[in-house]
This record gives structure tokens, C-alpha cells and sequence, in this order.
């Protein structure tokens, strides 16, 4: 699928999706592998980087929806960073800033799962 | 501001791949009639999430002739796009614009396709004839209405 792209890489603390291209019902189900994949190794906090990304539509956002619910019963968070102003329009019309946090900056977004970082400021508040 | 009526067609098979190439014809469109670049995302995200519902729930499995039209109508100031399938239709009295409070609350998966489509165009409605052909037509105003209306 050479018009979405997800890399993956991961710390002691958390993992990094970096997602670039359009995520559209044709790409969400690379997406979905990836998260599903971390969620099966057990890795419950997640940033997603949105920095390459420059299409989303409601599949795209869907996916989110379909594994935080799981993600937090287990105690980690999907965190959110890097919008450009096009796709951040989408997360707010649908007011998806009210139940992810989201941030500009991708080290105040992974500082969330890091206990010793200095508190990080949240775009959508 | 562009004076015209024009009318551009696209017949496309009903697959998901298609979709990128679906938001490409129907932004140009929309860029050649003078829509801002903020408006044109909205039309590409609209046209998208009407053919993704077709894609997902128009056809059969057995139906080998899977493909949907995609028209874009210049009227002056006014963008119609109908997205048209042949597929088995819907009943659109029981379509639910999700309540996003509710939803949100919730944390449900899908159905948020129609609710975009609402809010990002001025008009959407539907007219379906199950097996026959199915359509959706949303409109987007130039000059949106309101302002429209402030202007008169």
C-alpha cells in the first residue's frame, strides 16, 4: 500500500506509530494490523504521529475508536501528536479531542508515558 | 467568481482503491469552480465517505458488476455531487445521525460517515430504489448561505 505508511518503533515505555499518506477505508486495515499487533505483544502505550499523515476519513477514525476502549482497560492510552490543521479540523469536528488527548509536539506527547518528564501542555484543552 | 453550468461524470468500480482517485476528480472540480482549499477538503472528505458507504454495504457479494457513478454538477454557485449505485439500498428514514455526546460517551466504531457528510455539506439527501439505482446527492454553496444571505 505505497499511499499509507506506518513505522513502527518502540522504547522501553512506550511505542511510536508514525503514519504518512491518506488513511481512507482502503488503508485503515494496514493501520489496524499495527495497533492490533501491539496490543497483542502487550504494549499498551501508544503515540500515534501524525506528521506524514495528510488525509484521514471516519474509517481512519475508527480505528482509534475500535481499540481504546481495550487499551485503557488495560491501563495505557493512545496519545496523539503532530496534526496538521487539515486532519486536527476532522478530529474536532467530530469532537474526538474530548476523549484523546492531543499535542503538537511528539516529546509532549511520549513525556505522558514518561513519569519523569516535565508536564506536557494538551492542544485540545 | 465563476459563471457556469457543467457537469463532469466518473464510472469507477466499486472498490475501495478507487477511493483515492474518487477524492482527486472531485477535488479538481471543485478547485477549477473556485472553492477555497479549506472547502475542497470537505467536498473530497464528503465524496469519500459516500462511496465508502457503498463500497461497504451496496452490494452483494455475488453481484459481479460492482460499480457506483460519481457526478459533480456546476450550477453558478452551487457544487451537487450524486453519488449513484445499482446496488440493494437502504431505508433512509432509519438512517441515525449519531447525537456525538452519545456517541463519544460511548466509544462506538462506524456510523460516523453520515454525520460528516451532514456537516460538512449545506444539503444532503437521498433517493433510493433498491436494485434499481440508489443515490445521494450533497450540495455545497459557493458563497455559503448564510453569508449569502447577509450579502443580499
Amino acid at each position: 500500500m505505497e499511499n499509507f505508511q506506518v513505522t513502527r518503533s518502540d522504547s522501553e515505555l512506550m511505542s511510536t506509530l508514525k503514519i504518512g499518506g491518506f488513511l481512507d477505508a482502503h488503508t485503515a486495515p494496514a493501520l489496524e494490523e499495527a495497533i492490533q499487533r501491539l496490543v497483542d505483544e502487550g504494549r499498551y502505550n501508544i503515540v500515534i504521529d501524525f506528521r506524514e499523515l495528510t488525509y484521514i476519513s471516519s474509517a481512519g477514525l475508527g480505528v482509534f475508536m475500535g481499540f481504546i476502549e481495550e487499551i485503557r482497560s488495560k491501563k495505557g492510552d493512545i496519545k496523539m501528536c503532530s496534526m496538521s490543521p487539515k486532519i486536527y479540523r476532522v478530529f474536532d469536528l467530530l469532537g474526538f479531542p474530548t476523549i484523546y488527548q492531543i499535542f503538537e509536539k511528539y516529546d509532549e506527547a511520549a513525556a505522558l508515558f514518561n513519569p519523569t518528564a516535565a508536564p506536557a501542555t494538551d492542544k485540545s484543552s | 467568481m465563476q459563471k457556469q453550468k457543467a457537469e463532469y461524470r466518473l464510472r469507477i468500480p466499486s472498490q475501495t482503491d478507487n477511493l483515492e482517485i474518487i477524492r482527486f476528480f472531485v477535488g479538481k472540480v471543485a478547485h477549477k469552480v473556485g472553492f477555497s482549499e479549506d472547502d475542497i477538503g470537505k467536498i473530497e472528505l464528503a465524496v469519500d465517505e459516500a462511496c465508502t458507504n457503498v463500497m461497504k454495504h451496496a452490494y452483494k457479494e455475488d453481484i459481479t458488476d460492482k460499480s457506483l457513478d460519481v457526478a459533480v454538477k456546476i450550477d453558478y454557485q452551487k457544487l451537487t455531487l450524486v453519488v449513484t449505485d445499482h446496488g440493494k439500498g437502504f431505508d433512509p428514514k432509519k438512517i441515525r445521525i449519531p447525537d456525538m455526546k452519545e456517541y463519544l460517551a460511548e466509544l462506538r466504531v462506524g456510523g460516523l460517515g453520515i454525520y460528516l457528510m451532514k456537516t460538512l455539506m449545506d444539503e444532503v439527501d437521498y433517493d433510493i430504489k433498491p436494485g434499481v439505482r440508489n443515490q445521494v446527492r450533497m450540495v455545497k454553496y459557493l458563497i455559503n448561505k448564510k453569508t449569502s444571505d447577509i450579502l443580499n
